[in-house]
């Protein structure tokens, strides 16, 4: 016995065998939990339509994320006959494959935004944005009118883009370059945009802030709200879809 | 002479090369955090090169007495004021936000005093500035009274109290202007990431090097979970805060995760937030204090060590019981709830050994108001890690998830676990860091109590209302077929919900008030003329044998 | 490594193994002997003669 209560005097008394142990055992939950995400395949299945956000669309979601939207809404619709009726389809893994951070969100003061893409018109974006209990009396959202004075400065896009490449989205060379021109041609519906079109499936393309004499950080946020879960065809996809 | 002169020029450097990152930045955010940093090398400089005994100066206006060579106590009576203080703020910010849901008008139409840029600044506010603060405060004075020991290295002691201030200057002025990495509880951008770390790798290093030097043979059990907590909470800082920078002179980071593995990694890192920072910490705060203040030792030692580890094997796996019917895989999910419900276990465990070291000196709860707030803050802490482990089976969080449930949840352990063993903590060392017999006013004490307590119990049962009403309204369907609710017809619904956690937080700042009026009047030196809190009544009229009515 | 293995190992070996260092870990701590350590642990705080540095 005496050999026992040596060893645990051992553990009671070695600050440094204590350390180890406690580190060693909150660690294992971790590397059980997370680390099969990485290597399971199934995880995340691929979706067809799912493409790297725009420079302008991902200018419009650094904004909603400074501005904390995620506070208020979430971006995740549970596979539930009333939140699929409320908002549309559920949300599948793939659809936030791109997205760096998550913006899954864990409260709905304000109602879910997965889907919120071409729901509204541009105009009652910027009129709810500018003043939210205009267009929604009951609203208790903060008002962002500043949003459609600033000039939309997201600094040099081609080093935001190489910087999402490094965490592994696949933008091509072509694209980095490109991104500063890319962000202007997106809200221009005068500029010839065949090869940004090509670069990025289904961009909407036109002024979206209506005001076509600046590229204001309304224009930024209105056209990521406008994408946000458009991109998956979920009439013409009904094959991809599985029971969960 | 040389090394005062090699310090003044580290300084000095350090100003150059703050003052080169605020011109050269590439965003405004960045800016400002240089400027800052910059003003804080500039003090550094300052007081490096002054002849003035800032020691002295400090205690001289905290009226703390001189250090007479048992322990190190400077850093923790700054980390009490600090706690005080950034409290204070948190708890302000906390019931300002709550009336902006209730009356949006007070958004004022400007970008930095929107909820959305407001909500972090509360949340990080109340969990790091004024639960870390009290972390650092107490760990730093329980861990020298159960070594025996002064602390190893007080000048990184110092550094890590300044430096963690710094931390929370730099995080909060970064949520006003929109710097944030939208990660909930870990928002700051990468370079403030990067500066708590070297912070917190120093704390780590002060704790254990003092742990190393003790001259009591046991690690006492408070200290397991302290260390727990510190070792833990450099772990999911730092591997929730990868990001890749867009430049190293702009704030702007992506996290190196996407969509599902950066949702869990940062629920992993969330949950654990809540099981190192705001409990295993706490309970090594509850070790200590509880059984010191019950002048008894703890009911079970044997239970506390069962209780460590089981706890802290358990918490690290309940993280994605935040992703229920989420895109994360049905396996983790399931493997998130399993672990919230068995966890039940060791939590209550823990209470009742907390509880039970009252065992036989129960009349202290009428005649001691601190020994009051810690039972309370047990209770609590018992009710959310019941209330906990149910919210995560998967049908209650069906409906839970996305309501004011979970915040009404959050604020019943925070305010009632959290708030009340930090107050019971700070009441405890407050006459005794300063050198007096007792505390300014106990009756003040028991006003505080009882102020929180009214405020908790508004803001938990009105939360409670308003999630499970949400809840419910957002999946009524009428007999047509369709939902009854328009998602604004629920929005307004909650106004009067919104209005009593609105009071319930503003009777918990006052009680807050009370508590900062109190110890600034101890930390004067005076003693409130007052009753003394138990009187038995005596009624001499009374105070006869029962004489038996003559039977007819 | 797929699903089904990493499933079928986790609710037969893993769930045994943490079963095991559970039952060590509570008999560890329960063992005979300790109890005079414990004791002794738990009354150290109370030891204030013994606040020489």
């Amino acid at each position: 016995m005496t050999t026992l209560t040596q060893k645990h005097k051992k553990i009671e008394r070695n600050i440094t065998l204590l350390a180890v142990l406690a580190l060693v055992t909150v660690m294992i939950g971790g590397i059980v939990e997370i680390a099969p995400l990485f290597w399971i395949d199934n995880t995340v299945e691929e979706v067809e339509g799912v493409r790297p956000y725009t420079p302008l669309e991902q200018a419009g979601r650094n904004i909603y994320v400074r501005e904390g939207c995620y506070t208020c809404h979430s971006q995740m619709i549970r596979p539930f006959r009333d939140e699929v009726e409320r908002y549309g389809h559920y949300s599948l893994a793939a659809e936030s494959m791109y997205d760096h951070p998550f913006q899954w969100g864990s409260k709905r003061t304000g109602p879910d935004l997965a889907r919120v893409g071409g729901r509204y018109s541009d105009e009652w974006h910027v009129q709810h944005l500018k003043d939210p209990r205009a267009v929604v009396p009951e609203s208790i959202m903060p008002p962002y009118a500043f949003l459609a004075e600033k000039e939309l400065e997201p600094g040099d896009m081609s080093a935001h883009l190489r910087a999402l490449t490094r965490v592994g989205v696949p933008y091509s060379e072509e694209a980095i370059e490109k991104a500063n021109e890319d962000l202007l041609t997106q809200a221009d519906p005068m500029a010839s945009s065949a090869e940004f079109e090509k670069r990025y499936p289904k961009v909407q393309i036109r002024d979206f802030d209506g005001n076509p004499d600046k590229l204001t950080e309304m224009d930024a946020l209105v056209a990521y709200l406008q994408m946000i879960g458009t991109l998956v065809d979920f009439e013409a996809g009904e094959a991809q879809e599985q029971a969960r | 002479m040389d090394s005062l002169l090699g310090k003044a020029g580290g300084w000095l450097a350090l100003v150059f090369l703050s003052f080169i990152a605020m011109v050269m930045a590439a965003d405004g955010g960045f800016a400002v955090h240089m400027g800052i940093i910059m003003t804080a090398c500039l003090i550094a400089l300052w007081v490096t090169i002054s002849k003035a005994d800032y020691a002295a100066i400090g205690r001289g206006i905290l009226r703390a007495p001189a250090d007479p060579g048992k322990y190190d106590d400077d850093p923790v009576r700054w980390g009490v004021i600090a706690t005080l203080f950034w409290g204070m703020a948190g708890f302000a910010v906390g019931l300002y936000i709550a009336l902006q849901l209730a009356f949006p008008v007070l958004n004022l139409g400007l970008e930095y005093t929107t909820f959305g840029r407001l909500r972090p600044l509360h949340t990080s506010a109340v969990i790091f500035a004024f639960g870390g603060n009290a972390l650092i405060a107490t760990s730093f004075y329980v861990v020298q009274r159960t070594c025996r020991a002064r602390l190893a290295f007080p000048r990184l002691a110092r550094f890590v109290f300044w430096g963690y201030q710094l931390f929370i200057v730099l995080a909060a002025t970064g949520y006003l202007m929109g710097v944030t990495q939208s990660r909930e509880y870990a928002e700051p951008e990468w370079y403030v990431d990067l500066w708590l770390t070297i912070v917190w790798v120093s704390y780590a290093v002060v704790y254990i090097g003092t742990i190393v030097k003790r001259s009591e043979p046991h690690i006492y059990v408070a200290n397991w979970f302290f260390l727990s907590f510190i070792l833990t909470v450099a772990m999911l800082h730092v591997v929730n805060g990868l990001t890749i920078p867009v430049s190293l002179l702009g704030a702007k980071s992506y996290s190196a995760f996407s969509g599902v593995q950066d949702a869990l990694t940062q629920w992993w890192y969330g949950h654990n937030a809540v099981g190192f920072f705001l409990t295993a910490g706490f309970l090594g705060m509850m070790y200590y204090f509880v059984p010191k203040q019950a002048e008894r030792p703890v009911y079970s030692y044997r239970l506390s060590i069962i209780h460590f580890w089981s706890l802290i094997f358990l918490y690290i796996w309940a993280g994605p019981h935040h992703l229920h019917y989420t895109a994360l895989p049905d396996w983790a999910q399931t493997l998130g709830m399993v672990f919230s419900i068995v966890l039940w276990m060791p939590s209550w465990g823990g209470m009742i050994n907390g509880l039970m070291t009252l065992n036989g000196a129960w009349d202290k709860i009428r005649t001691d108001p601190i020994i009051r707030m810690m039972v309370l803050a047990l209770a609590f802490y018992g009710m959310s890690t019941f209330e906990g482990p149910m919210m995560s089976i998967k049908a209650v969080n069906s409906l839970s998830h996305y309501t004011d449930w979970t915040i009404g949840h959050v604020h019943s352990g925070a305010l009632g676990w959290n708030g009340m063993i930090t107050f019971a903590a700070l009441y405890y060392m407050v006459p005794r860091l300063w050198g007096h017999p007792r505390l300014y006013s106990l009756r003040m004490v028991n006003w505080h109590f009882w102020l929180a307590t009214i405020g908790i119990v508004l803001y938990a049962a009105s939360m409670w209302v308003a999630g499970i009403m949400q809840g419910l309204m957002w999946r009524e369907y009428g007999d047509d077929g369709y939902l009854v609710y328009a998602f604004s017809e629920v929005v307004s619904a909650m106004f009067p919900m919104y209005m009593i956690r609105a009071t319930g937080g503003l009777l918990y700042l006052a009680g807050a008030v009370v508590m900062v009026y109190n110890v600034w009047m101890t930390l004067a030196g005076r003693v409130r003329d007052e009753k003394p809190m138990t009187q038995t009544p005596y009624d001499e009229a009374a105070d006869k044998p029962l004489v038996a009515a003559p039977a007819e | 490594m797929n699903y089904e293995a990493l499933r079928h190992f986790a609710d037969s070996w893993g769930l045994l193994f943490m079963t095991l260092v559970f039952l060590t870990l509570v008999g560890w701590t329960f063992r005979p002997g300790a109890g005079r350590n414990h004791e002794e642990a738990a009354h150290m705080i109370f030891d204030e003669d013994k606040t020489d540095v």
